[in-house]
C-alpha cells in the first residue's frame, strides 16, 4: 500500500495559534488580558519614510565642521519662565509606583547630562526625580495623586494629561502587587488594592473649562511654568486646536505606539492612530490656527532613533518624547535576564507584565529585592549615551539635507515607501509626486 | 484690614499680593471687593491670612488653599477649594460642581447646597454641607469626612475609598461598592467635632445622621463584580 498525499495541517489566518491562545486563556480566567507596553502590531511608521539627502539641487552641510544646532525652547507662548533644552529628545511621563524609584532617578541623570528634561508621572513627585533632573515637567493628571502646590511650584512645567497614546479614553490602573507602603502613602490609598485611576479630570469637562483650569495653574504658579497638554492620538487636528485654544503653551500628541504602566491588551491593540497619522494632522492645526512654532508640539510613541527624531521634526514637530526606549537604555528587556524571563514565562524583548511588578530587571517594580538590582548611576549613563547617539544620528541627517538647524528640516526633504505612510504623512511616494489624498494620479 | 477691588485692580495683581503674604505675620486680614465671579480668586494661597470675598466667585475659588480662612459672603463656581491642602474655605451661599474636589487636607463648609460631584476624588478634606448635594458625590473618594445635612442625590459614593459619609436627609441612591454603615462612638464623636467646626452644631446632632462608605467589594478586580462597574 502506498502512501497517498495528504493535506498538511493549515492555520486559520483568522483563528491563528495566538488568537485561539486569548480566548482559551479568557476562558480559563474570566479576566481580560492586562499587559503593560505600547501596540505590538505592525503599523505604518517611521521606518516607511526616507530622507532625500543634498545632491544638485540642495547642498549639503559638512558632517565634522559645520554646525548643526538641536536646541529647543518649549513654552514661549506664555510662561515667564520658558524652558530651553539642548537636545529636542525628551522623557515621557511615567509614575513612580509603575517604575521603581532608582529608576525614575536613572532618568534625571540621564536626561539631566543630556540635556534635557524628564517627566512624572501618576502617582506625584519623588525627590530621587527631583532631585536628578535639572529640567522636570509635571504631570497634572485626572487622579491628582500626589497632588499639591508645593510640587507644582517646584516643578520646571507642567503637564496637564487629558489623554496617552496607549489608551486614549482610559484611566490607569495599578495592580495591588505594587502598592507598596511608600506608594500607598503618595496616593492616599490602602496598600495592596488594585489602584484606579480616573479617565477623566475632577473637575473641568471640555475645552472651555479647561482653559479655566490652565489660567487656575497660571495664578498659582504666577504665571511662571510652561502648561503643556497631553492628548493621546484620537482627534489630533481638533485636539490642538482645542489646546490652543484654551491657553497650552505646548501640546504633547502621544500615538499608539506609546506605552502605558499597565492596561487592556484590547485597550492598547484596539484605540488610537500611530503617531505618523497625528503628526501632519496636528502640525495642520498650528498653521491653520497661526501657532506653528509659537505653540510647541511634542510628539511620542514608538521613537527609537535619530532617524525617527529627524523624520518627526521633519514633519513639523517641535520635540520628541521617549518612554519605552528609554526604558530599554536603562536596562529593561535584556537578554541578560534571559533565564529569569523564561521562569516568568516569557522571553527577553518580549516581557511585558509590567503590571505584575516582577521584572528582572529592577526597573517597572516596587519589589526591594529586584529594584536594588538596578544601579541608578549606571542606568542614568546608559541613557545619557542613548540619547547622544539619537543626536548625533539626527543631526547627521539634517546636515546630509542641507539644515543647520534640526528644526529646519521639512517634509520635502521627506519620501515614502507605501501608499499608507505617503497619506498619513503627507508626502510623495518615492519616485513619484503622488500624496494620496491630496494629489491627483 | 486690607481692602482689594477686584474689578480695579485685577486677579493676578490679587494672586500675586496673596502670594507674596507666605512667611508674613502682618497684613494677616484681606476683604476683596467685586469679585463678579471671577475666577481663581485667592487660588494657591500658603499663608495664615483671613480672606473675605465679598460676592459671588467663579470657578477654583480658593484652589490648593494651604493655612488661609477665606470665607465666600456670596456663591462660589465649580471647584471651589479643589485640591485644598489645609486651611478653612466657608461659601455662605450655594456651591456649584466639584466642590472640594481632590481636597487632601483643611475644612470646606458650604452653607447653601453643593452641586453635583461634591467632594469628588477627596484625600483627606473635611467637607460640611448645610444643604443638600448634587449626584455622583463623593466619586472615588480616598479619605477625609462628607458631612450632609440635608439629602444626597444620585450614586452617592460611587467607587468609594476610605472616606466616611454621613447624610441626615434622604439619600436618592448608592453608587457602586458604596453602603451604610454602623453608627459607632468614634462616629459620633467624630461628627460632633465636624458640625461644631463646620458651624453647623446649633442646626443638627450626630444622632440625626446615617454613615456610609465602602463595602470594599471592588479594591480588587473580580470578574463576578463586572456588572458593578
Amino acid at each position: 500500500m502506498t502512501d497517498l498525499p495528504r493535506t498538511p495541517p493549515r492555520y486559520s489566518a483568522t483563528f491563528t495559534p495566538a488568537v485561539n491562545a486569548e480566548i482559551r486563556r479568557a476562558a480559563a480566567t474570566g479576566i481580560y488580558d492586562i499587559r503593560g507596553g505600547g501596540t505590538k502590531r505592525h503599523l505604518p511608521h517611521f521606518d516607511d519614510l526616507l530622507f532625500l539627502g543634498a545632491s544638485i539641487s540642495r547642498y549639503p552641510l559638512e558632517g565634522y565642521r559645520e554646525k548643526c544646532a538641536t536646541d529647543v525652547w518649549l513654552g514661549t507662548r506664555h510662561a515667564k519662565k520658558p524652558i530651553h533644552l539642548e537636545i529636542p529628545v525628551t522623557i515621557a511621563g511615567m509614575s513612580f509606583g509603575a517604575l521603581s524609584g532608582p529608576a525614575k532617578e536613572a532618568l534625571g541623570r540621564g536626561a539631566t547630562m543630556a540635556g534635557t528634561s524628564t517627566t512624572t508621572g501618576d502617582g506625584g513627585m519623588t525627590e530621587e526625580e527631583r532631585g536628578h533632573s535639572k529640567t522636570l515637567v509635571y504631570q497634572y493628571l485626572p487622579s491628582r495623586y500626589g497632588m499639591n502646590p508645593d510640587d507644582l511650584r517646584r516643578a520646571d512645567a507642567i503637564e496637564i494629561v487629558v489623554g496617552q497614546g496607549a489608551k486614549p479614553g482610559g484611566g490607569g490602573m495599578l495592580l495591588g502587587q505594587k502598592i507598596s507602603d511608600r506608594v500607598a502613602t503618595m496616593r492616599n490609598l490602602p496598600k495592596g488594592i488594585d489602584q484606579r485611576s480616573a479617565c477623566r479630570h475632577p473637575d473641568w469637562t471640555g475645552p472651555d473649562d479647561l482653559e479655566i483650569k490652565i489660567m487656575e495653574l497660571r495664578e498659582i504658579t504666577d504665571w511662571e511654568k510652561p502648561i503643556y497638554v497631553k492628548v493621546g492620538g484620537a482627534r489630533p487636528y481638533y485636539d490642538t486646536a482645542l489646546a490652543v485654544k484654551a491657553g497650552a503653551d505646548v501640546v504633547v500628541v502621544d500615538g499608539m505606539q506609546g506605552g502605558t504602566a499597565a492596561t487592556q491588551d484590547v485597550f492598547i491593540e484596539h484605540v488610537g492612530m500611530p503617531i505618523l497619522a497625528c503628526i501632519p494632522q496636528a502640525v495642520k492645526a498650528l498653521q491653520d490656527l497661526g501657532m506653528h512654532r509659537k505653540v510647541q508640539l511634542i510628539v511620542s510613541g514608538g521613537i527609537r532613533s535619530g532617524a525617527d527624531v529627524a523624520k518627526a521634526l521633519a514633519l513639523g514637530a517641535d520635540a520628541v518624547a521617549i518612554g519605552t526606549a528609554a526604558l530599554i537604555a536603562l536596562g529593561d528587556n535584556d537578554p541578560r535576564w534571559e533565564e529569569e524571563y523564561q521562569k516568568l514565562g516569557t522571553t527577553a524583548d518580549a516581557y511585558d507584565d509590567w503590571h505584575e511588578g516582577r521584572d528582572p530587571a529592577g526597573i517597572t517594580t516596587q519589589d526591594p529585592d529586584l529594584y536594588s538590582r538596578f544601579d541608578p548611576i549606571l542606568g542614568g549613563r546608559r541613557l545619557k549615551n542613548y540619547l547622544k547617539v539619537m543626536t548625533l544620528e539626527a543631526q547627521t541627517i539634517a546636515r546630509a539635507c542641507g539644515k543647520n538647524h534640526l528644526h529646519n528640516l521639512e517634509p520635502e526633504d521627506l519620501c515614502a515607501l507605501t501608499i499608507e505612510a505617503a497619506a498619513m504623512a503627507g508626502v510623495p511616494i518615492a519616485g513619484t509626486s503622488w500624496i494620496p489624498g491630496r494629489t491627483g494620479f | 484690614m486690607q481692602t482689594f477691588d477686584l474689578e480695579a485692580q485685577g486677579l493676578r495683581a490679587l494672586n500675586a499680593a496673596l502670594h507674596a503674604l507666605k512667611g508674613q505675620t502682618n497684613m494677616t486680614a484681606w476683604e476683596v471687593v467685586n469679585p463678579r465671579g471671577a475666577h481663581a480668586i485667592a487660588a494657591g494661597v500658603d499663608a495664615l491670612v483671613d480672606v473675605t470675598v465679598r460676592g459671588s466667585t467663579g470657578y477654583y475659588c480658593a484652589g490648593m488653599n494651604k493655612l488661609a480662612t477665606i470665607r465666600v459672603k456670596g456663591s462660589a463656581g465649580p471647584g471651589v477649594a479643589e485640591n485644598m491642602m489645609s486651611g478653612t474655605v466657608i461659601i455662605d451661599g450655594d456651591a456649584s460642581q466639584y466642590a472640594g474636589a481632590t481636597g487632601r487636607g483643611g475644612l470646606l463648609v458650604i452653607k447653601g447646597n453643593a452641586s453635583s460631584r461634591c467632594g469628588i476624588s477627596m484625600k483627606g478634606i473635611d467637607i460640611v454641607v448645610h444643604g443638600s448635594i448634587g449626584h455622583m458625590s463623593a466619586f472615588m473618594a480616598q479619605s477625609g469626612n462628607l458631612v450632609v445635612l440635608g439629602d444626597a442625590g444620585d450614586a452617592l459614593g460611587d467607587s468609594l475609598y476610605e472616606a466616611r459619609i454621613f447624610v441626615r436627609g434622604r439619600v436618592k441612591s448608592l453608587g457602586a461598592d458604596c453602603i451604610e454603615k454602623e453608627m459607632r462612638d468614634e462616629h459620633y464623636a467624630a461628627l460632633e467635632d465636624l458640625l461644631r467646626r463646620g458651624e453647623a452644631d446649633a442646626k443638627a446632632r450626630p444622632e440625626e445622621f446615617r454613615r456610609y462608605g465602602s463595602a470594599r467589594k471592588l479594591y480588587t478586580f473580580n470578574i463576578d463584580n463586572a456588572s458593578s462597574y
